[in-house]
Formats: structure tokens, sequence, C-alpha cells
């Protein structure tokens, strides 16, 4: 049984953390639609963007955020359209692209430790079984290291500060050798000095090649974050860089009033 | 004095009660910290309850032998599982309401049955266990169940526990979660059958929350949580049976009260996590 997880490219156990010179690999999405029984919860989405960017992804409420973050994941059904990544269809899972949860979506209490988690991120290579390797726990040690959480490593994830919670996830991240993090509202619930330790971090991130895509709330610290702005409101308003589209009536378009079919299906 | 302390060692019915209270209580304790990360307690307990009709229904076709109260029982546990799965998926009712009603519905009828085909006798010996009648048979059944629960969630450890964690991010690392989950479901049915004798279906639930219960408010490490419980689940159980025969209580209800004891101590004097030895609170 275990193949589903061991099959995946072992190729690139040599970069022993990603990806510095990587910079062409591209994320394609292709006239994207994704349904939710009925309703449609993305409709016609196209965007390319590559490793090395921080990419926000702004819109409303129910404008589709996470579903088009879950999409790339391959934890939802296309309706319509293709994801590509490095120019093959992205499937139903990949090492190379980490889903980040929610804050809500994680069971605190959950008796585990800050290594147990980024241990978690080495299982696609070692498979179900396998013994880690010193590979593994180099990895696992460097993860812990960049994200700032050395000395945390023996704690119970509930015993942590928001910020450091957030880079746990991203620790794990790191040592699955993801080369693109897709992020569920990361700043929500931060302090503002966690806000801006997280910033940086997410910059150090993409700064060595990898692809982030983070759905964001605060339209004041856009700029300061994100190379690339997707204005999302179950189609693509606009997509580009943030200094050329990220503009009073970009954001118009996407937070206006609904019209009255948005409001129905809403 | 040493005399009344070894005289429960010297029957063979003693020796093999004592030995079937270690072997199911390691393996519930194991599988139990399943149930309690899971947060599924109450519908195991539910299925639980879904083993007496089951049984009953089996005696009345087939009599009472080895395997047919095992197969009765896991027969009835699916039925009544997948059937609340239906009935909320098929209408607006939810999913615990629909096992609620199709549960009691169903053991209702196994108690009525259990005394109409007159073996009333034995119904508490369902309800509340029999450990001290337990055949050598009945210990070869607990062996493999145990074997192959310890075998199936131990293999299955890493996939399982990302599911625990977080179902969703372990779909996107290729665990097949749906599956697992029902595979979970499944050992855990068997597991609580194999508990059946030796504290009948009213108290198996005990044994399958308990030990790693207790030991979650003591660890904050996964492999502890697991294999704690196991230890406690299984000395507690022999411990429990030897007291029985020493204090000349019912064994069944002693293994579930010496567990439940052990709690109430783990949940006031826990040095991390209890009411009253809390160092530091819970931060953030």
């Amino acid at each position: 049984m275990a193949p589903a997880l061991k099959n995946e490219n072992m190729s690139h156990q040599s970069h022993p953390t990603c990806a510095h010179h990587h910079h062409h690999h591209e994320l394609r999405v292709e006239n994207l639609g994704v349904r939710y029984r009925e309703l449609d919860a993305l409709q016609d989405v196209s965007f390319a963007t590559s490793c090395g960017a921080c990419v926000a992804l702004i819109g409303p409420n129910g404008a589709g955020k996470s579903t088009l973050l879950k999409a790339v994941a391959g934890l939802l059904p296309i309706a319509a359209g293709r994801i590509l990544w490095r120019g093959t269809k992205v499937a139903k899972w990949s090492r190379e692209i980490a889903y980040l949860p929610q804050r809500e979506d994680v069971d605190w209490q959950f008796p585990i430790t800050v290594r147990g988690v980024v241990r978690m991120g080495r299982y696609p290579q070692a498979g179900w079984w396998r013994p880690f390797s010193t590979a593994d726990e180099t990895a696992i040690d460097r993860a812990i290291e960049l994200m700032g959480l050395t000395d945390l490593g023996d704690r119970q994830i509930s015993r942590l500060s928001g910020g450091q919670q957030q880079r746990v996830f991203l620790a794990r991240a790191l040592a699955q050798q993801a080369h693109v993090l897709l992020l569920d509202e990361p700043f929500s619930g931060l302090d503002r000095p966690s806000k801006s330790a997280l910033a940086a971090t997410l910059r150090k991130i993409t700064g060595e090649g990898r692809l982030v895509i983070a759905s964001h709330h605060d339209m004041d610290t856009v700029r300061g974050i994100y190379d690339e702005v997707l204005l999302l409101r179950r189609k693509a308003i606009a997509f580009g860089p943030v200094a050329e589209v990220f503009n009073e009536a970009a954001l118009d378009a996407t937070f206006g009033a609904l019209s009255a079919t948005e409001k129905e299906v809403a | 004095m040493i005399e009344w302390l070894l005289e429960p060692f010297q029957h063979p019915f003693n020796q093999r009660a004592i030995l079937a209270a270690l072997m199911i209580g390691l393996t519930n304790g194991y599988a139990s910290a399943f149930v309690v990360l899971k947060k599924s307690a109450l519908k195991v307990g539910s299925l639980s309850h879904a083993l007496l009709p089951g049984i009953a229904v089996a005696i009345l076709l087939v009599g009472l032998h080895d395997w047919s109260a095992f197969l009765g029982s896991l027969f009835a546990a699916l039925l009544i599982g997948l059937g609340s799965l239906a009935v909320s998926r098929g209408s607006r009712l939810d999913q615990d309401s629909a096992l609620a009603i199709l549960y009691t519905a169903a053991f209702s009828g196994g108690i009525i049955l259990l005394r109409r085909i007159g073996v009333a006798q034995e119904m508490e010996e369902w309800l509340f266990g029999n450990i001290m009648g337990l055949r050598d048979s009945d210990l070869w059944t607990n062996f493999w169940i145990s074997f192959g629960a310890l075998g199936i969630l131990t293999a299955l450890h890493r996939p399982l526990l990302m599911t625990l964690f977080d179902a969703e991010v372990a779909a996107t690392l290729g665990v097949p979660v749906r599956a697992l989950n029902y595979l979970l479901l499944a050992v855990l049915i068997v597991v609580l059958i194999s508990s059946l004798q030796a504290v009948g279906c009213m108290l198996a639930l005990g044994l399958l929350v308990t030990p790693a219960a207790t030991v979650y408010l003591l660890t904050d490490s996964t492999n502890a949580m697991f294999w704690g419980g196991s230890l406690l689940g299984g000395l507690a159980s022999a411990f429990a049976v030897l007291a029985g025969w020493w204090l000349n209580i019912e064994q069944g209800p002693a293994i579930v009260l010496v567990l439940g004891a052990v709690f109430v101590i783990a949940f006031l004097f826990s040095p991390k996590y209890g009411l009253l030895g809390r160092s530091r609170g819970r931060s953030c």
C-alpha cells in the first residue's frame, strides 16, 4: 500500500531544502472551474506565476479564496479547466505542493510537539514504514532552525504564540521540501509584531525560490508583503504585479455591491 | 496473607482470566488512543450497544459457538453503523441522532430476543462480562484479534496519525483518508468485540476510552499516548481481575472501576494538566 507515498520523485533529495534556482518553475491555472454541489464556487479563473513569487489572494467572503487554494492542493475535484505545475497536471497530491490549514482547523490540544508536526513533513519521503534516515533528520533540523523554533522543539503546540504556531506549519512545509506553499489566512489572529515577523518569514521563503500563495484580508499590508496579487470574486477580476493591479478601481470591482445573480447564489 | 495474595494464580480459570485481561487491556488501551484523538467515544459507545442484538440473532440462528457471537456482533455493529450513515445521508437528520435511534431500537430487540430464546441467565454476562468463564479457545480468539488489530494499527501508524491530526493535509500528502477512516472504525469494532466476554457490551466503552484518555492528561507525546494507554489498560485490567478475586467483587465492573479511579487521580494530580497539580496554566 505504500507506493502511493513512495513513488514521489526522489531526485530532489540531492537538494537538501529545495530550490534556489527554480525560478522558472511555473504554476499555471487555466480556465479553472470548481463546483460545490450546484453552485459555481469558481468560474473561468486563469493566472500564471512562478517560484520566487509571493502572491496575495484577495476577495470578499465567499469569493472562492479557500476553494482556489484547495483546488491547487488537489483537495477538490475540478469541474473545468486545468492546473499545471511545472508543465504537468496537478494530480491528487504532490509532495512539492504544501497546503497549510487555517488556524481554526487545527486541533491545538493534539498531543504532539513542534518537532512531531515537522516530522510529518518527511512522511511522504519516508513512506509508511521506512525509519527516518539522517537526511530526513537533517531536513527536519534545518526546517526547525530556519523558522527559529530550535529551542521549542519539544513544546506541545498549544503552548506557543500565534506566530510560532504559524511557523511550525511553515517548517513542516519546508521539511517536506515543498516548492509551492498554499496558506489560508495566515495573518488572521496574529498580533502586530507577529504579523511583521511572519511577513519577513514569507519574504525569506520566497527569497529562497519558493512560491507562496496566501489569502489575505488586510488591504493596508498587501504592498509590503506581496509581489503579485490575484483579485478574486468567483472569477478572476485581475491578476498581476501589486504595483500594477492593486488599485482602487480593481478593489471596487472586487468588493463592490453584489450583483443580483450573485446575491441569489450567496 | 501471602497465601491469600497468591491464591488467584493457582486456579486455571483465574490464570486464563488474568492473561485475557492483560491481552484485552493492552489492545483496548492502544486502540483507545484513536478513539480519544478522533473524539468518537459516543459513536463507539453506540456501536457497543449494537453488539447485543447481533449476539442474540446469531444464537437464534446457529446457536452459541466459538465464532457465532463474534460474527453476529460484528455484523450488527456494521449494519447499524452503515444504517445510521444511510439515514443521515438520505434525510435531514444528523448521524448521531440516527445512530441513537437505531442502536436503542436494536438493543431493545436484542433484550427481548435473548429472553425469548431462553438464555436470559446469560444475558447479564453479555451485558457486564464474565471473564472467569473464558475457555482456552476464547483466549486464542482474543489473541488473534489483539495480534491483528495491533498489527494493523502499528503498521499504519504514520498515515493514521496524519489523518487524525489533520485529515485535509493528510490527503494532500497522498494518504487515502476515507479508506483509512473506515478501516480504523472496523478495527475499533473488532477490538470492542474482543472485550465483550470480559466486561460486556455495557462496559466495553470504558476499556476503549479510559486508558489513553488518562495518559492524555499526563503527556504531550503521541507515542506515550498509544503505548502508555496500552500499558495502563493491560496492567489495570489484570490487577482488577486479581482485586476482584481478593475482594470478591465482579471482575468486569472491577476493570472499568480501576481504570476510572486511575483517571480521576490523573485528572486531579497530573503535573501538567491536572486540576490541582497544574504548575503553569495552559498558556496561549
